[in-house]
């Protein structure tokens, strides 16, 4: 099968910097307009092209970065992330309702309280072995989503309504029409692609490669393996809260039935089915979950059983991912040998 | 607040133990494929479900059972239970093995990657939960009223009712059955090899596809047994019923210390209790919350789980 993610670095090593710049640009610039191709062969039947491009699509992307940070860089199986995406929808949506603060001025209490309910998870489980850590984060999960439903005080099952849009900079927010939505979702995954990167390349994202190849060796090599881990879940959390809060600030109305495992689930299968470790990937795999749904919605009842069939086949053919991460030994290897070896 | 505690304990002990026995022969399928394999089986709760609606359809359209018809006694209703208990337990074995093969094998020999089998698993758990999903249009199905829940005698002024009782004895032969045959036959012995050190055992000449093959399939059995149980029961099958009670069997697993079977099988009696008597403390709707916690608690003071000490030398 052929090998994307050489075939993409190969190119990208290749070209000069203009090429580079006017690559991202015209990538960018394409990305950007895809509100306007609503009437392609793009087009959902029923949800709203431009809406299927924020939600789903939009912040499946940015949670997947998140839990990429957590499963794919530092190796820690979380199966309850859609708990710190709750923890952030609901801070806005009590802020955003009961005090004069706006989406903006919220996020950071947003990240703020899911860093907080990631670090008060981390600390007790994250001394477990990975099976236990699997089942503690899958029970953390439902527990958050319970309260929720069982506390009138924030809604009870019903949930919160009424919760303000974001403030426009010179545009407003629309409901029919979310192409601002969709362009703000993509300046921040933009934010984030960037921090992530650059923690990757520093202390932080070479400690959680070591601990995710062999916790023992890195812990023996000087890491302190628990500190970076309890970084790898707060960091994972903060930005699963933001989304959370970018979320609940365009659905104007959230209830616990949207924080359920299967979002958990999905979001894991993003990471895994793009490719894990491997933040391009995880952004395209994000992309293809995101939007299958919503596509084939003519099959109606039958599209989440396509969806399985999909996980299935697909991750027997390829069991690492679209875009898998790159393997540390191919660069001191030229590229081309490797290609001619095959 | 511990009033429905005091009056009713003997009734709720009964019902907590009868719960319990359903969460040991789910949370066998969990513990036996984690002993060999160190991964979870993630499609173990569509395995249960898949089981108690084979023993449904046993009754209902089989032996033609509906709501209204009047209950077997006697040799007949032995007969209709057997056969109820004979199906379930065989689909749900079936599943488990087809499980296996397609969500494990094929990788198992191609990647090392821990985390794409258990998304083949996700995976298969929906392909399974939404197949029945629609077949059923996604309404609860209720069992024909095969055993009448006659109350045998009272204990303590409690009831002990027949579908307790059966529960209760059945799940302990099944389970003493099962711990016998792990213990004593020659593929216990192949299982238990596997589970202590997989290269080895290969080298010795245990042919380890059969080994997880088999070890899927008796977890299966198991998993259908409590299927079985559990429509009788409480006579009602649902696509997404197994959710929660495969939660609560994983739960059960991981107290009882994960891979050690006599560790799962004290695991679920005390989920089982502590379920029934924290539902009637603080009410139904926090009956998680409490499991949970106490499943916090015990991780963190005792990680290994409660039986961790054995599971070091006899797993499996």
């Amino acid at each position: 099968m052929i090998n994307l993610r050489d075939k993409g670095a190969e190119f990208w090593d290749r070209s000069n910097r203009p090429v580079r710049v006017l690559t991202v640009f015209v990538m960018l610039a394409a990305i950007a307009a895809l509100p306007y191709a609503s009437n392609s062969f793009l087009q959902t039947p029923i949800a709203a092209f431009d809406a299927v491009l924020v939600y789903p699509m939009g912040i499946f992307i940015l949670m997947a970065m998140g839990l990429n940070v957590v499963v794919g860089k530092s190796g820690l199986l979380d199966l309850g992330y859609v708990a710190f995406f709750a923890v952030g929808a609901y801070t806005m949506a009590l802020l955003g309702t009961h005090t004069g603060l706006n989406t903006w001025e919220i996020m950071p209490f947003g990240i703020g309280f899911a860093m907080l309910a990631g670090l008060i998870l981390a600390i007790p489980t994250l001394r477990l072995r990975g099976d236990y850590l699997a089942i503690v984060t899958l029970g953390f999960g439902e527990i958050v989503r319970i309260i929720a439903v069982n506390t009138e005080k924030i809604g009870g099952a019903l949930g919160i309504a009424g919760i303000p849009f974001p403030p426009g900079l010179g545009f407003e927010y629309q409901l029919l029409d979310q192409k601002y939505f969709y362009w703000t979702v993509l300046v921040l995954i933009l934010i984030v692609i960037w921090i992530v990167r650059r923690l990757s390349a520093r202390r932080p994202g070479r400690a959680w490669e070591a601990i995710r190849q062999d916790e023992d060796a890195a812990e023996l090599m000087g890491v302190s393996t628990y500190k970076y881990k309890i970084w790898a879940f707060v960091f994972g959390a903060a930005i699963g809260g933001g989304a959370g809060v970018f979320y609940a600030s365009r659905s104007m109305v959230i209830a616990p039935d949207n924080f359920t495992l299967n979002t958990s689930i999905l979001i894991l299968a993003c990471v895994v089915f793009g490719g894990m470790g491997n933040i391009w990937g995880v952004i395209v795999g994000a992309a293809i979950l995101g939007y299958l749904p919503d596509r084939f919605r003519f099959l109606s009842d039958a599209r989440l059983l396509l969806f399985g069939v999909v996980l299935v086949v697909f991750m027997n053919l390829r069991p690492e991912g679209i875009l898998p991460r790159k393997k540390r030994e191919k660069k001191f290897t030229s590229l081309q040998t490797e290609e001619g070896a095959k | 607040m511990f009033d429905i505690l005091r009056t009713q304990f003997w009734s709720l002990t009964l019902s907590g133990i009868a719960l319990g026995f359903i969460y040991v022969l789910i949370s066998m399928g969990y513990t036996m494929v984690y002993g060999v394999l160190r991964m979870i089986n993630f499609a173990n709760s569509e395995i249960f479900m898949v089981g108690a609606f084979a023993s449904l359809l046993v009754g209902r359209d089989v032996f033609h059972y509906t709501m209204d018809t009047i209950p077997p006694t006697g040799a007949k209703l032995a007969l209709v239970l057997t056969c109820s208990l004979i199906a379930s337990m065989l689909t749900s074995s079936l599943v488990a093995f087809l499980v296996e093969l397609i969500a494990y094998r094929n990788l198992r020999n191609r990647t090392s990657n821990r985390i794409a089998p258990l998304i083949t698993a996700i995976g298969m758990s929906i392909v399974i939960s939404e197949t029945v999903r629609i077949i059923t249009k996604a309404r609860a199905i209720f069992a024909p009223r095969i055993l009448e829940k006659q109350t045998l005698f009272v204990f303590h002024g409690a009831d002990i009712r027949l579908d307790s009782m059966i529960t209760i004895f059945a799940g302990l032969i099944l389970f003493i059955a099962l711990e016998r045959f792990i213990k004593l036959s020659r593929l216990g012995k192949g299982i238990r090899a596997v589970s202590m050190d997989e290269d080895s055992a290969k080298l010795m000449g245990v042919n380890l596809n059969r080994v997880i093959s088999l070890t899927f399939i008796i977890g299966g059995l198991m998993t259908g047994a409590a299927g079985f149980f559990y429509v009788n029961v409480y006579e009602n099958v649902k696509y997404n019923m197994g959710f929660s009670l495969g939660l609560a069997a994983f739960t059960a697993a991981v107290i009882g210390g994960i891979g050690n079977i006599r560790g799962a099988f004290f695991g679920g009696i005390s989920l089982g209790l502590l379920e029934i008597y924290a539902s009637a403390v603080v009410g139904t709707q926090w009956k998680p919350v409490t499991v949970f916690v106490v499943l916090i608690l015990i991780l963190l003071l005792k990680p290994n789980g409660l039986f961790g000490e054995a599971v070091q030398k006899t797993r499996v």
